[in-house]
């Protein structure tokens, strides 16, 4: 990981880079464009906000991030790999290798334990079980889940829950964590805890972030946010404040 | 700075690095393809959790795989029953009958008369490798006795008839070549006949009337049992049958009508080549085309029968195994129906499955692999359901059937097919499903 200790703005390569993106959607005849001439890069170990109320697009925007959706125009590339105009199947290749998804209702299978809830992904990477088994329990200790292996969901809280979703989302290397406004269903307390995993991911780990979200208080923990409007990029920059979960004293402190 | 939790299961930046180094990039192609005995173990999953659901989808399959399955053993054993009896009619017999052989309809079995004693006689100078032969001419009359009458048929035969047929004498005696020759009016009666004439008491000695002739009956049989009709029949001497009873006088005076010849080969190997060259002979003597295209007599043999019948009980079965099949394909759409629900309540989760990297064919195989888990287990506990059945009738003696091993495949690639068949659509409609539509459905 060329990028690990780059966390502070020290670009080494550009791992998203979008140029002109839209995407028009077609209801009957009318065309509607979500989001339109979007243009901007991600470094390699950056820690992204993008912020917007809710049809500013940034769903939309985080659908063709996550290779989820193909733009209508315009390009998107991926650590490197241009992204329009792939198949399905290539499409889910890179889902697959190059992404982690963090969720707002955590999107953990019911029945499977935690463990097998992380291993999940590398099933369809075609890993061996060993190994498997072995990744997974290194990503649980990772994001502090190292006693909860064998809970199922049910039996994990809220914020224990998002940290198996994290765990999940790191178990196969992606280039980019996309975290879906990955506090939205935690309380106060909880989401600092979460958001403090991420920061911590993206400060001693490198890994490059992206966190979507409607909540300030949530981007401003990132080092840059991006800010929709009826889809239009309109900002970009650092976020008003940065609290360092990790340093925050119990009193909030600018 | 220790900080990622707050369960004491925390670790500082030097342990997480260390952590992070036992999370190596992964080959990036990805090109390993899904573990297969992962999806097989996940598909067990859905089904355990709903275990009723489940029990109750088999059910179609599990009606359907058993009642196939008891149903071809039932038809096994029936087809077994029949080759036994047929068998115990006696065996490598070869029988000669008048009249040409027809396609389809009901033949006239032995009703032409073109065969005559003189071919008989032809037949036996050939010096063919066979046990013996026999002649039969009869007709059907009333048999009166002191105390009872009753319409029966009357063959009249060779003495060699008794033993070419496997039939053993209850009590008295068969006739000889020397009764036969002089055309004595003496019987030896079927074991049922003789009930019917003479109650249980004895028979031999005693008269019966048939056709204004007074007959001595001079022996009764062993009841033969099975479908053949032996045990019904009165057997005379066939000189009689043809000069008193039933007037077998050739057109032309000379000769007397035969209505059958049979002849038992000594190996069955031998039975083809016999049969040729009595056709041979018979073309000849009665001014035939070679090719046969003219016969005016019928040649068959046991085999010929078995196969006729054992193709009648077949054709039964399967009919019958189909109709059973009709509940296999209501099981099969039972299956669909539930992985249709399934595919529905599982939305979310195959919107996960696609967004962590599965692809369509990935989440296609899953829904196949569960479809066919259940159809299988459903095929497995219907072959026990109808093994049992099998089991139950054979030991209640009705009939001595076995399950195949052909029928334990067929009913389990019946099954296969089934989950197959009817998982592929839900299967599809999962497979095809738009990620991102999935993961917002509630």
């Amino acid at each position: 990981m060329a990028a690990r200790d780059g966390g502070q703005g020290l670009v080494i390569a550009s791992m998203i880079s979008v140029v002109d993106l839209c995407k028009i959607y077609h209801m009957g005849d009318v065309e509607v464009p979500a989001v339109c001439g979007l243009s901007f890069e991600v470094a390699r170990g950056e820690f992204v906000a993008i912020i917007g109320h809710s049809g500013s697009g940034k769903s939309t925007l985080m659908n063709m991030l996550g290779c989820l959706d193909t733009p209508t125009e315009g390009t998107y590339s991926l650590d490197g790999v241009p992204t329009q105009n792939l198949s399905d199947d290539d499409l889910a290749l890179i889902r697959s290798t190059k992404i982690g998804f963090v969720f707002q209702q955590y999107n953990l299978l019911p029945r499977q334990t935690a463990l097998r809830n992380v291993e999940m992904p590398l099933v369809y990477r075609g890993v061996p079980r060993g190994e498997r088994r072995q990744r997974a329990e290194t990503a649980l200790r990772l994001v502090g889940m190292g006693n909860r292996f064998n809970h199922r969901p049910k039996e994990l809280s809220g914020g224990q829950q998002q940290r198996v979703a994290i765990a999940r989302a790191l178990v196969g290397s992606p280039a980019v964590i996309l975290a879906d406004e990955p506090t939205g269903a935690l309380d106060t307390k909880t989401s600092e805890e979460i958001m403090g995993i991420l920061q911590s991911l993206n400060r001693q780990q490198g890994l490059t972030v992206i966190v979507v979200t409607h909540e300030p208080d949530v981007a401003a923990y990132a080092n840059r946010m991006l800010t929709l409007r009826d889809g239009k990029l309109v900002g970009d920059g650092p976020p008003p404040r940065r609290p360092i979960a990790a340093e925050r004293a119990p009193e909030r402190v600018q | 700075m220790t900080t990622l939790n707050k369960d004491g299961a925390g670790a500082s930046a030097a342990e997480n690095a260390a952590l992070m180094d036992a999370l190596p990039p992964l080959d990036n192609t990805g090109a390993g393809g899904v573990d297969l005995m992962e999806v097989v173990r996940e598909s067990l999953d859905s089904p355990l959790a709903n275990k009723g659901r489940a029990v109750l989808t088999m059910l179609g399959v599990i009606i359907g795989v058993g009642s196939v399955v008891s149903l071809l053993a039932l038809g096994a054993g029936a087809e077994k029953e029949i080759t036994s009896q047929v068998q115990s009619i006696g065996t490598n017999l070869i029988y000669v009958v008048p009249g040409a052989p027809r396609s389809g309809g009901p033949g006239q079995f032995g009703a032409a008369q073109t065969l005559t004693i003189d071919d008989a006689r032809a037949i036996d100078a050939l010096n063919l490798p066979v046990n013996g032969s026999s002649l039969q001419f009869g007709g059907s009359a009333q048999l009166v006795a002191p105390a009872a009458d009753k319409y029966a048929q009357v063959a009249g035969v060779s003495p060699s008839h008794f033993a070419l047929n496997e039939l053993t004498l209850a009590s008295g005696s068969l006739f000889d070549e020397a009764q036969e020759r002089a055309a004595e009016p003496v019987t030896v009666l079927g074991a049922n006949l003789a009930k019917d004439l003479f109650g249980s008491g004895t028979a031999v000695g005693l008269t019966v009337r048939m056709q204004d002739q007074t007959v001595r009956v001079i022996g009764v049989l062993v009841a033969k049992g099975g479908f053949s009709s032996v045990d019904d029949q009165a057997f005379v001497p066939i000189s009689f049958a043809q000069q008193r009873l039933f007037g077998a006088r050739t057109p032309d005076g000379n000769s007397y009508k035969v209505a059958l010849i049979t002849l038992s080969a000594k190996n069955a190997a031998d039975i083809q080549a016999i049969q040729d060259r009595i056709a041979v002979l018979l073309r000849d003597r009665h001014h035939l085309k070679a090719d046969g295209s003219g016969d005016d007599f019928q040649i068959v043999n046991q085999a010929s029968f078995l196969s006729v019948l054992n193709n009648i009980t077949s054709l039964l079965t399967a009919f019958l195994a189909a109709i059973a099949g009709i509940s296999l394909v209501v099981g099969g759409i039972g299956i669909m129906n539930i992985m249709l629900v399934s595919v529905t309540e599982r939305t979310k989760e195959i919107g996960l499955r696609k967004a962590v990297g599965a692809r369509g064919r990935d989440i296609l195989i899953q829904f196949v692999v569960e479809a066919l888990v259940i159809s299988l287990l459903g095929g497995a506990l219907g072959l026990s359901l109808g093994s049992l059945v099998a089991l139950a009738v054979s030991v209640s003696g009705i009939l001595s059937a076995t399950v195949t091993a052909e029928s334990v495949a067929l009913a389990l690639g019946f099954s296969t097919a089934v989950g197959l068949f009817f998982g592929i659509y839900p299967a599809r409609r999962a497979a095809q499903l738009n990620p991102i539509d999935a993961l917002r459905y509630e």
